[in-house]
């Protein structure tokens, strides 16, 4: 995939979350990493490439197309992307099960049993196959993660976006969590991953974007920012996250 | 606290001999002959006059959780006028009398329309008058959603419709519960205004038998077991569905 956005801004009530954001990723990436220092525009970023929330100005561009600037445009454009948050966002009424029915049936035109179809096999596959009857509160954290990856990857998105998915997980959770991104990426899935797991990133992302107050410091192959990032900002946060791990 | 139901079964016995005895001291304490006979002769009025208050406020639930959830709608419209019209409905409903909506709503509102019927028009009027407190309760519910759970339902890909409807009324139907079945009681209890149209419902049954019998509260008693009749089961009803609502966020 290529992502690529041109001085896009986004306001919150006064807060510039982002402000002129601009860069771009080279043609294949497969899987892009957004770093930077909490309250950069990384999350903020990950929503406007998924055509999430929808920006005040500017471009953005994936794999050559614009996104739509329309709600309606926006929204069908959406529904070809995967979403994962920081705090899991299932719905509490539903069963792991259902939350991954219920938008492939409402959104996507499966049939019922296809989508049970579907979302059993993807419970199997992210070891929540006993659990598929329970609600969001009877699952613990990790597993709740899982369910929401299960929900992105149900419809088979072009892009899978993952904001800060282990932000709320214990070591343990996180690592059950990581790795069942990473066995996706291996398996081929495009991916964009806002995250602090330094090492991680190192490990799975082709390309990192190193965003700091609203704009774009770096967009690098990974193994060229790891290995000499040219921003003063970007040596930092790098230094500064080394430092215990 | 243990719930144990024999427990609680005890103790319920124990406070309903309570009541009843310092009830009865008190009755007893201002000497006032009771006539029971003259309530016995009207039981086949007050049977009817009770069955009158049940059928209108069946209808006036219906009427009311309709109108509430219009008015919760155009209260969240984005559209000044239809927000500004839904909102001033609310506040006039909510804040003058329903003895006054109901006289002006009767005398000439439905005669203007040329509806006669008591009854239709009393129903609607009564469940306009709650569907306004629905409204809020109603908004208080779906605005309690919280941003992660409509931004949950977008990422999926649902379009505004689909999100209140998989999303933010499921959800939201368990917090307004409470308030809504506070709100039924209520209503039950209001309809007893509506002998001020001329519908002789259980309250207006009631007068009628105190007035030509010459009795002075041996009416009342019944009336208020006959309201409890209705409410407490209905309460019990809801608490029922709260139950099977639950579940953790």
């Amino acid at each position: 995939m290529k992502l690529e956005t041109r001085q896009v801004t986004k306001n919150y009530g006064g807060f510039l979350a982002l402000d002129g954001t601009t860069f771009q990723t080279g043609n294949d990436a497969r899987v892009v990493a957004l770093l930077g220092p909490s309250g950069g525009g990384k999350s903020t970023l990950l929503r406007v490439l998924g055509g999430l929330l929808l920006p005040e100005s500017g471009e953005v561009v994936v794999n050559d197309q614009p996104l739509p600037h329309d709600p309606q445009g926006a929204l069908k454009s959406l529904r070809k992307n995967g979403f994962v948050f920081q705090g899991y966002n299932l719905f509490p009424h539903l069963s792991a099960l259902q939350n991954i029915v219920l938008p492939l049936c409402a959104v996507h035109g499966y049939s019922e049993p296809m989508a049970k179809e579907r979302a059993l096999e993807l419970l199997q596959r992210l070891g929540l196959a006993e659990h598929h009857h329970k609600r969001p509160a009877e699952l613990s954290g990790g597993q709740q993660q899982r369910a929401a990856i299960a929900r992105a990857l149900a419809p088979k998105p072009d892009l899978l976006l993952l904001d800060e998915p282990t932000s709320a997980l214990d070591p343990v959770m996180t690592g059950e969590v990581l790795d069942v991104i990473r066995e996706l990426a291996e398996g081929g899935q495009q991916i964009v991953l806002a995250t602090h797991e330094i090492s991680f990133a190192r490990k799975v992302a082709d390309w990192i974007v190193f965003l700091a107050k609203g704009r774009v410091e770096e967009s690098f192959p990974s193994e060229q920012f790891f290995q000499k990032p040219t921003s003063a900002l970007a040596q930092e946060y790098l230094h500064g996250l080394s430092r215990y791990r | 606290m243990t719930n144990r139901p024999a427990h609680r079964l005890l103790w319920s016995f124990a406070l309903v001999l309570v009541v009843s005895l310092g009830l009865y001291v008190m009755f007893a304490a201002v000497h006032y002959t009771w006539n029971w006979s003259s309530v016995w002769s009207y039981r086949t009025q007050f049977v009817r006059g009770w069955l009158t208050t049940l059928g209108i406020s069946l209808g006036a639930m219906v009427v009311s959780i309709v109108v509430g959830f219009a008015l919760m709608i155009g209260r969240r419209s984005t559209c000044t006028p239809v927000h500004l019209l839904s909102t001033g409905i609310v506040e006039i409903l909510r804040g003058s009398p329903l003895l006054v909506q109901l006289l002006l709503g009767y005398y000439i509102v439905a005669t203007a329309l040329h509806v006669g019927d008591p009854l239709v028009v009393g129903t609607v009027l009564l469940g306009c008058f709650e569907g306004a407190y629905l409204a809020e309760i109603f908004r208080g519910a779906v605005e309690s959603i919280g941003a992660s759970q409509r931004e949950a339902a977008r990422a999926v890909g649902f379009d505004t419709a689909q999100t209140y409807r998989y999303v933010i009324i499921p959800q939201a139907v368990r917090r307004a519960l409470p308030g809504t079945t506070g709100q039924m009681v209520s209503l039950i209890k209001d309809s007893s205004l509506l002998s001020v149209i001329g519908i002789e419902e259980l309250v207006q049954k009631v007068r009628i038998m105190n007035s030509s019998s010459y009795t002075a509260l041996e009416g009342y008693l019944p009336l208020a077991v006959a309201y409890l009749i209705v409410t407490i089961p209905l309460s019990w009803y809801a608490r029922k569905l709260e139950r099977r609502f639950a579940y953790e966020t």
